[in-house]
């Protein structure tokens, strides 16, 4: 069994619940009014659209997302140690995990593919297919970064900023300067799968789609199984 | 107490009635000092809760754990400078390779994770522990606790960005470079330093206030500066295919790091960092309009906090 509805459950009540949903919708609904107002003022574009959807949508609104959702999804529960009443359960945990990463990416990808879709068709109507492809290179990277950032989640406390470091350190500030950081960007992976959909050339990847591929498969099922390995052996610590 | 009541009754009517009425209550003097040193007062505390909450900004006085990502960022911001001033020096040029006003620009990530990682250091566990309600029970008035954290964040940003900055006029001055030119930039570049650590210390501190939740403290407050920054900067780049120059300076004034670039390219003689591939200059009035904002600003967020301590508890 590799899904556990009540897991499931509970997870997605961490992550959505109370007026969290709300601070997480802000983004996506930022991203279409931006979107409305660039129509009404520049009409359709595709350069437009793909600056919109490549600067804003992918390299801002996706990674944070992320961010929120994967590490919300185990982070709290071991900070406040009330993770204990789950590993209780004869639950095994590679299913908690699983699980989890599930729910992670549902909510990165609702939060940030549709939107990113729905953006998309707004700007150009989906000319040169971009609505498509930047939507579906959402959905790639959603799904590497909720596994990435829930395996941060459960080496450390300060997972948040560390997923943060990595987001804008790493993919967005040393990716414009040293070009070799933008071959392990999950970023330039995702668009590389969009790059094959897009048309006219205004969707650009660093990184070739196999290795692309391969990379993001890598990682995604490497941080999953680490994850799960860290959950098998947690120490719970009191507050620092 | 309706368990308490018969008890009582119980006892007093079935043993000695006399001596019931005549135990009255007594604070019995069991021999403890009273405390006759001097009270060092409001001021005393207030500096104390300032210089503990700018320690604890830096991790210092905390578990080595917590003194990681600010010892990691502060050494980022140092370690890029010390680069940057070698590479000056080794090659003998006869400036810097960047402004100092540029600095800060350049290294934005950085100072926006110091930010999202130490405001709810700051504030956050203080309502998570429930600790609020006794800062107020000792002679620290709500002003005291807001004034106290707000200046200690803003000083441990201006600490953060200023040293740095240090770092380069002290290497240019070694280098020879001319000490005129040097300290007009260094002056310059302090001045939008010291403005950048107290509109940021407010937004930072305003947000992390507002959950006791670490984790989800830091990615609002890294979300507050990245996403409209992330939104500012797809604007500008679409005004300026659009050919509309005028409006890439108006645009800044949506995201934080936008309103320091326009106030110090407009007054501080600074190289706008705007998303075009030429800088692009804000007209006077957007510069003036982004002071003027970016002081508002810090002053809302300051009042804000002093509305959102007027009930201790969360």
């Amino acid at each position: 069994m590799l899904y556990h509805p009540t897991v499931a459950r509970l997870t997605g009540r961490a992550i959505l619940g109370r007026r969290r949903a709300l601070i997480l919708l802000l983004l996506p609904v930022l991203l279409i009014v931006i979107s409305i107002v660039v129509r009404a003022l520049v009409g359709a574009d595709d350069e437009v659209t793909a600056d919109l959807l490549g600067g804003f949508a992918l390299a801002t609104m996706v990674p944070l997302i992320g961010v929120i959702a994967g590490t919300g999804a185990i982070g709290p529960e071991i900070d406040d140690s009330s993770i204990v009443y789950l590993l209780a359960k004869p639950v095994p945990r590679p299913t908690i995990i699983l699980t989890k990463l599930i729910v992670a990416v549902g909510v990165t990808a609702a939060f940030s593919a549709l939107p990113t879709l729905v953006a998309g068709f707004i700007l150009g109507g989906n000319g040169s297919r971009l609505a498509v492809a930047y939507a579906l290179a959402a959905a790639v990277a959603s799904v590497a970064y909720a596994a990435f950032f829930l395996m941060l989640g459960t080496i450390s406390r300060h997972a948040v900023v560390f997923g943060l470091v990595y987001a804008l350190v790493w993919e967005a500030l040393l990716g414009s300067l040293v070009d070799g950081v933008k071959t392990l960007s999950i970023q330039q992976w995702a668009l590389a799968v969009g790059e094959k959909i897009g048309q006219g050339g205004h969707v650009v990847s660093d990184v070739a789609l196999p290795v692309a591929t391969v990379l993001l498969v890598v990682v995604t099922a490497g941080a999953t199984w680490f994850a799960a390995q860290r959950l098998r052996s947690l120490t719970l610590a009191g507050e620092e | 107490m309706p368990t308490d009541a018969p008890a009582t009754g119980s006892s007093g009517s079935s043993g000695n009635a006399a001596q019931a009425p005549a135990a009255t209550d007594v604070i019995h003097d069991i021999g403890y000092r009273h405390y006759d040193g001097p009270r060092l007062g409001r001021g005393y505390a207030r500096r104390s809760l300032f210089t503990q909450s700018l320690r604890a900004a830096y991790g210092l006085g905390r578990s080595a754990k917590s003194k990681v990502p600010p010892a990691l960022l502060f050494g980022i911001m140092c370690l890029v400078a010390l680069i940057i001033v070698a590479v000056a020096v080794g090659t003998g040029m006869d400036e810097l390779p960047l402004d100092y006003t540029d600095y800060a620009i350049y290294l934005q990530p950085v100072i926006f994770l110091f930010i999202a990682a130490q405001a709810p250091v700051s504030v956050s566990r203080d309502l998570r522990f429930r600790t609020v309600p006794l800062y107020f029970s000792r002679p620290v008035e709500r002003l005291d606790y807001v004034s106290a954290k707000y200046a200690a964040m803003a000083s441990a940003l201006f600490v953060l960005t200023a040293t740095p900055l240090l770092v380069l006029y002290v290497g240019a001055l070694l280098a020879k470079l001319d000490f005129t030119d040097q300290t007009k930039g260094f002056a310059q570049a302090l001045v939008s330093a010291a403005l950048l650590s107290l509109l940021f210390a407010g937004i930072g501190l305003a947000i992390a206030a507002l959950t006791p939740r670490r984790g989800f403290g830091v990615a609002a407050v890294i979300a507050a500066f990245t996403v409209p920054f992330g939104a500012v900067s797809a604007l500008q780049g679409i005004a300026w295919e659009q050919d509309n120059l005028g409006a890439i300076g108006w645009f800044a004034l949506f995201s934080p790091i936008g309103l320091i670039d326009n106030v110090q390219s407009t007054f501080l003689g600074a190289t706008p960092a705007t998303a075009s591939p030429e800088p692009v200059d804000p007209s006077t009035a957007a510069g003036t309009v982004a002071l003027l904002v970016a002081l508002a600003v810090a002053a809302g967020c300051f009042l804000f906090l002093l509305r959102r301590y007027r009930k201790a508890g969360l």
